[in-house]
Parts: C-alpha cells; structure tokens; sequence
C-alpha cells in the first residue's frame, strides 16, 4: 500500500457546495445563474428522470409486483437509491432511543420521490415563542421570506389555491385537479365533523410553465419521479438548468469528509472520498454552501474540527446538532362500505392526494402547544404487492353482493370478493409541529466509522408529551371523520396510551431539521438569518439544518425559499468583497 | 415538448431518446465523472442501482423450492384462484413462479411457506396415506375446507389456516398484479390521460356533485372524443 494521497483538483471555484437536494439544487440554480464558476459535490450517482424510468412501468416489470427492499424501502419503483439502512454507512442511537435516518444518495437526493407537498410556512411559524413561550422565534419573519415563497412558486410550479387563511398563505398557484370519489366523500365527512378540507397544495405542473418541462399526464407516479420533469426534483428542475449555463461541474459518488479551513478559520473548500475508486480529492473555493440534509451537514461540521475550530465548525454556540427534530405522525385506515362494487374508470389523477386539511384548531382550548395537518389517501390504486392482503378479516364482515359468506375462503367465490372490496379503502395521515428541544441533538459517535473511516452520527431523541398528546387528538379526530363519512375503521384504531397513540418514532416522517440553526445570538445559533455561519463568514448552511422549528408544513418549500435567499446574499457578498 | 408530443412519445416509448435528450447535451460535457448505472437484466429494465442488480443476480442464482413443494403450491394457488369467466387461474399467471421469487426476496417468508407445506403433507398422509398432491381432488378440497375458514376452523387445524392465509395472500399478491390479473381487477390507470374528475353517472350514482368553487378553481379538459 502506497502512501495516502489527496488529489487536490486544480480548478479554484467560486462555491463549493455538499448535496444536490432541494437546498443544493436551488443553491447551485442562483449560483451559477449569477456566473458564479460552482463545483457540486453529490454522494450518490447521477440521475435523470428521463433516463432512470421505473415510472409507467407495469407491476409485473417488478420481480417482486412493487414490494419494498432494504435497498427501496418505499417500493420496487419508487425513485429513491438509498433507505433507513446503508451498507456502509451505519449510524447509532443512544440507549433505548429512536432515530430513522432516511437517505438519497443520489443526484436531487430525496427530491426525486417525495410527496411533492408544497406548503408556505405561515406567518405564526416564524415566531412560535411568541405565541406560547415554547423553542424559540426566527430571527426571520414571513415578510422576509414572502418575496422567495413567490418567486419559488413561479420558477417550480405549485398548484393550490388562495383561501385567504391567516397562517397558511396565499401563493401563486396553478390549478387545481378536481377531487377523486373518496376524496369528495373525505371532504363531506371531515367538514360536517369540523375539519376544513382544501385543494392540496403539491408542486407538479396541472400547466406547462416552460419549455423545459412537460405538463403533469396524470399517472400519480411522482414518487417514481418524472420523465417529463413535471414535478419538482432538483435533479431535473434545478440542477440540470444549472448545470446547462456552463458554470457548473457536478462530482458524483463524492462522500464528503471534512471542510477545510485555514490559520485563519476560514473555509478553503471540502475533502471528500470517492465511492468509485476510494481514493482521496479535495476541492477548494472561495465559500462553502452545504445542503447535505439537516443531519449530514451537523456531522460535516461537527467532524471539521481544527485548532481555530476545536468543537467543530461553526460550533463555538455548542448547538450544531441539537434541536434535532421531526414532523410528528399518525395514520389510521378503512373501508368506505358505499364503494364497494364500485364501478371502474382511470382515477390515477397526479402523485398524491388532491384534496388536504390544514390544521384548524385553535390551541388554546387545547392540550398541546402547535398544530398538524391531515394528509389523505384512498381509491383504485394500480395493484402491486399485499394487494387483497387479509381478505379474511373483510370477506366475512361485510355481505358481499347481498351475500353474508364465511370469513377466508377460496376459488370463483374467493375472486368476487377481492373485485368487490377494490377500491374501497380510504385512509388519513397527520402530519404536525414537533418542539425543538436542545437536548434532542445528534452528535459524533466517538467509537464508530463508517466504511469511508468517516467518524457516524450517533443520535439522542425523545418525543416529548406534547407530541404523544398531539398524535392522540389526531386518532380522535381521525375517527371522528371515519364516523362521518361512514367509514369502519380497518388499521390504527385500537392505539393508546401503551403506544404513544401510534405516534410514528422520529425521523420516520423525513423531515428532519433545526440541527444548524439561524438565530441573531451566536451564543444560541450557529448562522445568522442568511444561513450564513456566526463563526465562519465563508460557510453556509442551505438544507433543513438552518430552521429554527417547522411548523406543520413539509419544509422543502421553505429549504427552496431559504436557499434562494442565502444564495442571492452570498452573490452580493461576494460582489461587495465582504467574502 | 409540447403535451401532445410528450403524451405521444411516452405512449412509444420514446421519449427517454427524444427531445429531452437534446436538451442535456451541452450541460452533459460538464459532468465531471458521470456515473451511469449499468444496464441490468432485472425485468421490464426498471432503472437499477447497482446494489439492485447484485440482489437480483444472488436471488435468481438458485432455487428454493423442491419439485414436490412447487407442485403444491402450484395446486393450492390454483385452488385458490381458478379460472372463471372473466380471468384465468393463478398458474395461467404465473404465481407459483412469482412465490418462488419472493420467498428469496422475503426470507421471512420461508420457514412458514415450507413448514405449512409440511404441515400439510402430514395431514394428508394421516388421512389418506398420501401427499396432499397425490391426493384426490375431493382429497384436496377436503383439507382445503378445514383450513380456508380462519373462523370457523377446529382449534388443531390453526397452523393449517395460518399457512393458508399466507398462501392465499401470496397468490393474490402474485395473481392481481400480473397482466392477467390486472385486466380482471379492471385497473385502468397507470397511462397517461388527462383527469377531468369524477365521471357523470358516478357523481349520480353517489349522490354527489363537483361544487361551483371547485369547478371554477380546477382544471378542466375538454372531453370531446
């Protein structure tokens, strides 16, 4: 064995950035469309919605009809390369806490099969200590962010519609699809049960906005990721722009290790590892942006440690990753006995449910501080592995064509019941505001690596009664809208205080952030409000890291708003000479 | 690419080496190292990721199944799913070759599949001194009674009805999503359209009706054929 050597590229950038997702796409957009000369560095390999297809394919193209793997945890099709559990890339927890870590390595990461859920944060999201003495207040309020939330609407692409509801906020939306059968039916029994019910606000173009991207053609596969790019991936809607000014050299499968830093404690650029050959590269820049997730980017910085920086970079606050924390969830399942024997037709409509409730409630008639929103789902959905599973539990419990059968069963009769029962199922999700705690952190395993000798995150996470009793009203509200629409509840009716009322353990719900947080006190926060690090005026934070809290909004719009804005700051900085 | 277009060249198959690929040609020299996935044998070319192809490669490299338990599980799917008027039967569909597949795939899933048909073969041949395939039709559907009710099965036969829950789930898994199975469940999604909402006659048939916000907010398509 040779003597270890690292290739240094001899190519200066202006802007090295870590991760290729909603924060580093966006980031490289704005950079390179500025004429900034940018190198981004993604861990996984490229990929291109048009070229990688598992979309439209039929389910017996799948060896295993759809099921899920290790290696695709949300189904045979769906467009994620990674999962909760990498071959070489471990992670621990402590004690008995819980932690699922979900990640894409890949170029758009995560971007590429997300629910396209593309909700503004609300002007109460920003100043949530204001409302109830819990966490802490932005250092950005959502007149800072308003002008981005509209510009990322325009250049992406958003259907909705403008309610006027005071904390979730107008935008620029395109239209609507109508709702599905179960959907209208959700939407009669959930408004006479009190819950409001609108148009879902989801990120796939209903119209064609440019000449790039096609229009949505209504398979509801935006988890497989489109060929026509018309749904949001970074991969396809930012990076390939970007890359297309001529200002940007993607490095794939480069595992980054360390931000370097000078005398001075200035960043020079990012060592990294490459998955292909293992070998050792660094590149140097003028700034670092990382947008790895909220997660990797803590362990970036807490493993970048240096005699200028000795707890790790941008960590004199001692926060980076603390405040770790996650949507909270909850689901519950049934039958809609009116839809059986239901009459066929293509109810595919796009990736995701058409209609959705914001949260509605006022929380000082209630136990818990902060709000969720109701995710739904149900209909003629295209078979794939489990389907007609547990008939036995149906078959017997509903008359089938008037008939009253034995429960189990097989043959001619067996095959009435599966056509009979399709289609009739319907389910709800919640998903809401966690606190960000300071003692719910991940920091560096001190005995682990992974298998690039890359020191892991070990995570320390608890929910706290206040999510427990969030997920419980969320079952009694779920029930309650079951009841209405005359629904028999299936799945997730029988939780208790024995299971925190089926609160899905953190992580699970892939919102992950707060772990680098903004804040005006360099005591209490790692950046300021332009993501930019109190310690280190070269390094910025783009992902999920930099929230302070999330509301109960899936926080990729606001990661895109957030990016835009510190990367258009980051030009002019450069332009003053201030970096 | 205008709609049409698209909608065309994806009905083709083409569109993947159509206009989209022109418009990364120049930002494709930029790429520094480009790390394509290789092709792999995986069917229907689902986009794979290398891990992907060696687990399709270990899985696909040997049998699980004697010829004696494929031959079982080959009459109880067909027990389970036979042909009628409107579809075929599970071996039509190939489920005993799609069980074989996903027993390696879900190792879980073996020491029931192969117990329960142990499990079975002995009842059998305490009963009529045969293997439940060599067995007699009324034979078969004789045991096949006592395991397929979960309810109403006697409490010495619960093993059976455990394993037959799982077979029966496993031949559905397999039957509903293959081609044949598909067409009888009459999906008709997964192509590209344009969804217009609800049809007509099933908003009547349901009492329901597109509100007047709804209809002015959503978009609409012109139906005329």
């Amino acid at each position: 064995m040779g003597n270890l050597q690292v290739k240094a590229a001899s190519k200066k950038y202006d802007v090295i950035i870590v991760g290729s997702g909603a924060g580093g796409g966006m980031s490289a957009y704005i950079l390179a469309n500025a004429g900034l000369k940018v190198c981004l560095l993604e861990a996984g390999p490229m990929f291109d919605p048009a070229k990688n297809i598992t979309q439209l394919k039929k389910p017996w193209d799948s060896p295993r009809r759809g099921a899920s793997t290790k290696l695709r945890p949300f189904g045979d099709f769906d467009a994620s390369y990674g999962g909760w559990d990498i071959e070489g890339e471990p992670y621990t927890t402590e004690g008995d806490t819980k932690w699922d870590w979900f990640r894409s390595r890949m170029l758009g990461g995560r971007t590429n099969h997300w629910g396209r859920i593309s909700l503004r944060f609300g002007p109460k999201d920003f100043k949530g200590r204001s409302i109830d003495g819990l966490g802490d207040d932005w250092p950005i309020s959502y007149d800072d962010v308003k002008p981005f939330y509209d510009r990322v609407d325009k250049l992406i692409g958003v259907f909705g519609t403008n309610e006027g509801l005071v904390n979730d906020p107008d935008g620029f939306f395109l239209p609507p699809p109508k709702p599905r059968l179960h959907e209208l039916l959700i939407k009669k029994g959930a408004t006479s049960a009190g819950v409001n019910v609108i148009p879902s606000r989801l990120s796939i173009l209903t119209q064609q906005i440019n000449k790039e991207r096609g229009a949505c053609f209504y398979c509801s596969q935006c988890s497989r990721s489109c060929q026509v790019y018309a749904d949001f991936s970074s991969s396809s809607v930012l990076v390939k722009p970007a890359m297309a000014t001529g200002n940007v050299d993607v490095i794939a499968n480069a595992m980054a290790r360390e931000v370097l830093t000078n005398k001075e404690g200035l960043a020079t650029g990012i060592s990294y590892v490459s998955k292909d050959d293992l070998q050792e590269y660094s590149v140097s820049g003028r700034v670092v942006v990382l947008a790895a997730s909220a997660c990797e980017s803590a362990r970036l910085l807490l493993n970048s440690r240096s005699a200028r920086h000795p707890n790790g970079l941008a960590n004199s606050s001692d926060v980076v990753g603390r405040y770790l924390h996650d949507s909270t969830g909850a689901s519950m399942s049934g039958v809609l006995p009116h839809l059986f024997d239901r009459k066929r037709y293509n109810e595919d409509g796009v990736g995701g449910a058409h209609v959705y409730s914001p949260w509605w409630l006022d929380n000082k008639k209630l136990d818990f501080p902060r709000g969720y929103h109701i995710e739904y789902g149900g209909g003629m959905s295209n078979p794939s592995y489990g389907f007609g599973g547990g008939i036995e539990s149906l078959n017997g419990k509903f008359l089938v064509k008037g008939k009253q059968k034995e429960a189990g069963g097989y043959g001619k009769s067996l095959k009435e019941d599966y056509r009979f029962f399709y289609g009739a199922g319907v389910h709800m999700a919640g998903r809401g505001e966690a606190i960000a705690y300071k003692d719910n952190y991940c920091a560096i395993d001190p005995n682990v690596v992974d298998k690039y000798g890359i020191p892991v995150l070990k995570f320390n996470v608890k929910w706290s009664e206040y999510e427990i009793k969030q997920a419980k009203h969320m079952k009694e509200t779920f029930k309650e809208i079951m009841h209405s629409m005359g629904a028999i509840v299936t799945s997730g009716g029988d939780d208790g205080p024995e299971n925190d009322y089926g609160l899905a353990s953190p992580g699970k719900i892939i919102h992950e952030a707060g772990t680098v947080r903004m804040g005006n006190d360099a005591k209490k926060s790692a950046l300021n409000k332009f993501s930019q690090a109190h310690d280190c005026k070269n390094v910025f934070v783009v992902d999920g890291g930099q929230f302070v809290s999330q509301g109960d909004k899936n926080i990729t719009w606001t990661i895109l708003a957030l990016s835009m804005r510190a990367s258009e700051y980051l030009v002019d900085e450069l332009k003053k000479q201030n970096l | 690419m205008d709609r049409r277009k698209s909608l065309k060249a994806i009905a083709l198959g083409t569109l993947s080496t159509g206009l989209l690929v022109d418009a990364c040609k120049d930002s494709d020299k930029k790429v520094i190292e480009e790390k394509a996935i290789p092709e792999s044998n995986v069917a229907g070319n689902l986009d794979r990721y290398p891990a992907e192809v060696e687990q399709y490669k270990k899985i696909t490299s040997y049998t699980f199944f004697t010829a004696h338990e494929m031959a079982t599980i080959t009459l109880l799917a067909d027990i389970i799913i036979p042909q009628d008027e409107i579809s075929g039967s599970a071996s039509d569909a190939k489920v005993p070759e799609f069980i074989e597949f996903i027993v390696k795939d879900m190792p879980d899933h073996q020491v029931p599949m192969r117990g329960g048909l142990k499990w079975l073969d002995i009842q059998c041949n305490k009963r009529f001194e045969k293997a439940f395939k060599d067995c007699s039709l009324s034979q078969q559907i004789e045991i096949v009674n006592e395991i397929a009710y979960p309810v109403k099965a006697k409490p010495e036969m619960k093993q059976g009805v455990a394993f037959f829950n799982r077979m029966r789930n496993l031949t559905a898994s397999g039957f509903y999503t293959s081609e044949i199975g598909v067409a009888d469940m009459g999906f008709k999604g997964n192509a590209p359209n344009q969804w217009n909402g609800v049809p007509d006659e099933v908003l009547k048939q349901y009492n329901l009706a597109y509100s007047e916000k709804e209809l002015k907010e959503c978009i609409s398509f012109d139906v005329k054929k």
